[in-house]
């Protein structure tokens, strides 16, 4: 995250502060940072240099050098505005007053529709509904085949015709079917296709006008680059676009082309998916997406929690620890020690944003059980011997590991992953990469009030 | 205040971030030490793969038992098939264009508002920013091809918007230069490609192309169903097998993929097929488990004699900067050979690609430009920049 816009912006308020006051200069410098974080996060072109004008509106309206903290007064106005363009809060699907509710699923190839639409169902019928599947992409070999076995896996009926032929008259024909059936939603795949396709989009315009659906869905990829802005101003103008869904957030994408669908086509953005499995799809939350568009993470919660937890003169004791290479194994088991009172590991993986050089965590990885295991092995070391792990060997090693329940591979590992903490640490304070210095881990703090 | 608080967090940061270090390479290690063990007896005596019924199309007796006579050396460069013959009279820059001519619009407004102009100015270079951020170059590499340009600029005299374009397009030329895009296959034995990449990239329809060029070339091609996770998987790449006249190899939905293609490799060399090519299921970079899964599959295909030479990384044109992290983390996983980028007949272009080719070294040797089988094509630096600016 230090590489995200809270470093950039740090590191330029630390040189302004020094002078005391900001210019009209200086606030251009700090808003050309917020966009090139913005751009760097996939909001498109445009969309990005309309939210800048419009943070420095605010940003000018609200006199940033009377702020304590400017960088984080900006970092909040973009914060803010980024929520204000996703959406203030989640929303619901409405649903038909005349059942069969209509769903039409739309997007390029590749997108996720049919895993959607499989999630969707599944979601609809945790909600208390009755789904149909109907399936409509006639173009890619298999893609019934595909929705009919995500049918069969979550036991939600699906509708296809075999041998396939005109999708417009298939969507007609599902939705009888959903009548006389009493399915109450009906969600339609619908094959991908290119914005500029002609004949496809047609196609698409046949099948809502056959249907009339109560929403026309956009599934757009959390990858998407530049191109999800055109690729949305298309189908809103070919079909029209009722709402959105983003898939596949589960990745380590920042997702800017969330913004940028939005602001394009004003639909509000429903669900999010976040992994391949069915149940893994979730109401949509604009405040933690703009978290991530921002390289956050939920940094907001997590810093309430370590004031809760940390104190001043304490962490301060532990950065310089840090930063001298000379945080031990004691020091470490201190941390440990409060980072879990902060809440399970897991959690607050869900909330950290891409670690430099691991990536972004997926908390499934992990294994809480784990942290007990390295854990014990510490406790089981004397004072000496987690200052100066060096000296742990044999005799040493063998006591350890009896004493923690564990085999002296186990302690090995420790001991050797230790070291390589320690190493990245010396990195994290240490220069960056290509010659320009970017610090990883440990941004220039500005000067601490004496 | 939210300084000292600030520190606190980047303490506890570190404090976790060692925490995760350790619990994470413990995990990763004991995986490792799973994986080894599991695969170390590897599949006992190769069961009869299930075969997917011949292809009616292109039987494949009749395709030659070895890619080229006997004398070729023993890793040569294939030329890949080229176009098929009725496609042949058109010149591939005019296809390349043709293909993408319909995607065009969007992207001349930027340099055209700037050729309208007389003199290079402010705006020229914001212009030009905002024309190769719009392709996904990305803001970081787009400024400092821009600062490069500019001094050349300077140095070379150009004062008029044509010619920083033409310059512009030279220097993008220059950074895509010098990389060897040939997909290598050894010469009398069976050769495997690997295929990888995140969910709906168009791994499965880029072998399909794959099957069809080389399939149309007299070589016997065998696909491995290696996407044993997505619904329904198997059986798109059997239609494309039987389209196409390669013959598909492939296990049951949610078996272990690295069994699958080690009956595949071993069901390949059996039959003396001269290409492999392996499908194997989206995953995202992120996922750990899935990418060992990954590693293990490239280990078996070289454990069972597979001849691996190319592991091709599938990304698709509307990709943005996240496109880098995928080719990082394919990369260190798997040693990816090349990139085929997908889906450049959209409107997207595809620009993160040059920063993968910068940053990673890795070049792009395959254009995907639709969906049929005929629709691939070699990457060829100059049709893309063009193509990026026209
Ligand atoms: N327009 C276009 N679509 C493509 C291209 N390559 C693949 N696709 C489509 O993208 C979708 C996903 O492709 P698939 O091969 O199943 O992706 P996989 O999940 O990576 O195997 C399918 O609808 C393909 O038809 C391409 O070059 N252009
Ligand atoms: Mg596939």
């Amino acid at each position: 995250m230090f590489d995200s816009l809270s470093d950039r912006l740090q590191g330029i308020f630390g040189r302004l502060r020094s002078r005391g006051r900001l210019s009209e200069k200086d606030v251009d410098a700090v808003l050309r940072e917020v966009r090139v974080a913005l751009l760097e996060a996939d909001v498109n072109f445009k969309v990005a240099k309309s939210l800048v004008a419009r943070v420095k509106d605010r940003a000018v309206g609200e006199d940033l050098s009377k702020s304590l903290d400017p960088a984080q007064q900006v970092i909040k106005i973009v914060h803010e505005e980024l929520i204000n363009t996703l959406g203030t809060s989640a929303v619901k699907l409405k649903m038909a007053s005349h059942p069969p509710t209509r769903l039409l699923l739309a997007g390029l190839q590749g997108s996720g529709k049919t895993t959607t639409a499989g999630k969707l169902a599944v979601f609809m019928r945790k909600a208390g509904h009755r789904p149909l599947l109907v399936a409509c992409d006639l173009q890619r070999p298999a893609a019934i085949e595909q929705l009919r076995t995500i049918g069969r896996q979550v036991d939600i009926p699906v509708y296809s015709i075999d041998p396939p032929g005109d999708p417009v008259q298939v969507a007609r024909d599902a939705l009888e079917h959903a009548r006389n059936m009493g399915n109450d939603v009906m969600i339609v795949d619908t094959a991908g296709r290119l914005a500029i396709d002609e004949a496809l989009m047609t196609e698409m315009a046949e099948i809502r006008q056959a249907i009339d659906p109560e929403a026309v869905l956009l599934v757009v990829d959390a990858m998407t680059g530049q191109d999800a802005v055109g690729v949305a101003e298309e189908f809103v103008t070919r079909v029209g676009v009722d709402g959105v869904i983003l898939s596949k957030l589960d990745g380590d994408a920042r997702g800017g082309a969330a913004i940028s669908v939005r602001e394009v086509t004003g639909a509000p953005i429903y669900f999010a998916g976040l992994g391949e499995k069915l149940g893994e799809f979730d109401v949509f939350h604009p405040d933690r997406m703009a978290g991530r568009i921002l390289g956050m993470g939920d940094v907001l919660t997590l810093i309430e929690k370590a004031e809760q937890e940390f104190d001043v003169e304490q962490a301060k004791a532990m950065e310089e620890k840090i930063r001298k290479a000379a945080f031990d194994l004691e020091d470490f088991l201190g941390q440990l020690q409060k980072v879990k009172k902060m809440g399970s590991m897991t959690q607050l993986l869900g909330m950290l944003p891409g670690i430099p050089g691991i990536g972004k965590i997926n908390a499934d990885d992990f294994d809480e059980a784990e942290f007990g295991k390295v854990e014990a092995i510490i406790r089981s070391m004397t004072a000496e011997e987690r200052r100066k792990p060096a000296i742990i060997k044999g005799s040493r090693r063998r006591r350890i590991a009896k004493g923690s329940g564990t085999t002296p591979a186990d302690v090995n590992m420790l001991l050797r992953q230790f070291g390589e903490v320690q190493k990245m640490m010396k990195q994290f304070a240490g220069v960056g990469r290509k010659g320009k210095r970017r610090r990883m881990m440990m941004p220039d703090f500005p000067a601490l009030p004496e | 205040m939210t300084e000292l608080l600030l520190i606190a967090f980047v303490v506890v940061l570190v404090g976790m971030v060692a925490a995760i270090a350790i619990v994470g390479s413990r995990r990763r290690a004991r995986r490792r030490g799973q994986v080894s063990r599991s695969s170390a007896p590897p599949l006992q005596a190769p069961a009869v793969p299930k075969v997917a019924p011949p292809p009616q199309s292109a039987p494949l007796a009749e395709a030659p038992p070895a890619i080229e006579p006997a004398e070729a050396p023993p890793v040569e460069r294939v030329e890949p098939a080229e176009a098929p013959p009725v496609e042949e009279e058109i010149s591939p820059k005019k296809r390349f264009r043709d293909r993408l001519a319909r995607a065009r619009g969007t992207f001349s407004s930027a340099l055209s508002s700037m050729l309208s102009r007389k003199a290079i100015d402010e705006e020229t270079w914001e212009d030009l920013e905002e024309a190769l951020v719009r392709c996904d170059v990305g803001i970081d590499l787009t400024q400092q091809i821009l600062q490069d340009l500019e001094a050349r600029a300077k140095a070379e005299g150009v004062k008029d918007p044509d010619g920083i374009i033409t310059l512009l397009k030279d220097e993008l030329e220059s950074l895509l230069a010098g990389q060897d895009r040939s997909l290598v296959a050894n010469g009398d034995s069976l050769t495997t490609w690997l295929m990888v990449g995140v969910n709906g990239v168009g791994k499965t329809t880029t072998i399909a192309k794959l099957a069809k060029r080389n399939v149309d070339a007299g070589k016997s091609v065998v696909l491995a169903a290696g996407d044993t996770f997505r619904a329904a998987a198997a059986e798109q790449l059997q239609v494309w097998g039987e389209r196409t006249g390669a013959e598909v190899i492939r296990g049951q939905e949610g078996a272990d993929p690295a069994s699958v293609v080690y009956d595949a490799t071993d069901a390949a060399r059996a039959r003396h097929a001269d290409l492999l090519i392996v499908d194997t299921a989206g995953r995202l970079h992120t996922k750990v488990n899935l990418m060992e899964e990954l590693k293990k599959v490239r280990r078996v295909i070289e454990k069972a004699g597979g001849g691996l030479t190319e592991t091709l990384l599938v990304i698709d044109a509307t990709t943005g900067q996240n496109g880098l992290s995928q080719a990082r983390q394919f990369s260190e996983a798997v040693d990816v050979t090349g990139i085929v980028l997908t889906k450049l007949d959209g409107s997207a272009r595809g620009g993160i690609v040059v920063a993968v080719e910068r940053e990673l070294g890795i070049p792009v040797k395959l254009v995907g430009l639709g969906e049929g089988a005929s629709d691939l094509m070699e990457f060829e630096p100059r049709y893309f920049v063009d193509a990026l600016f026209e």
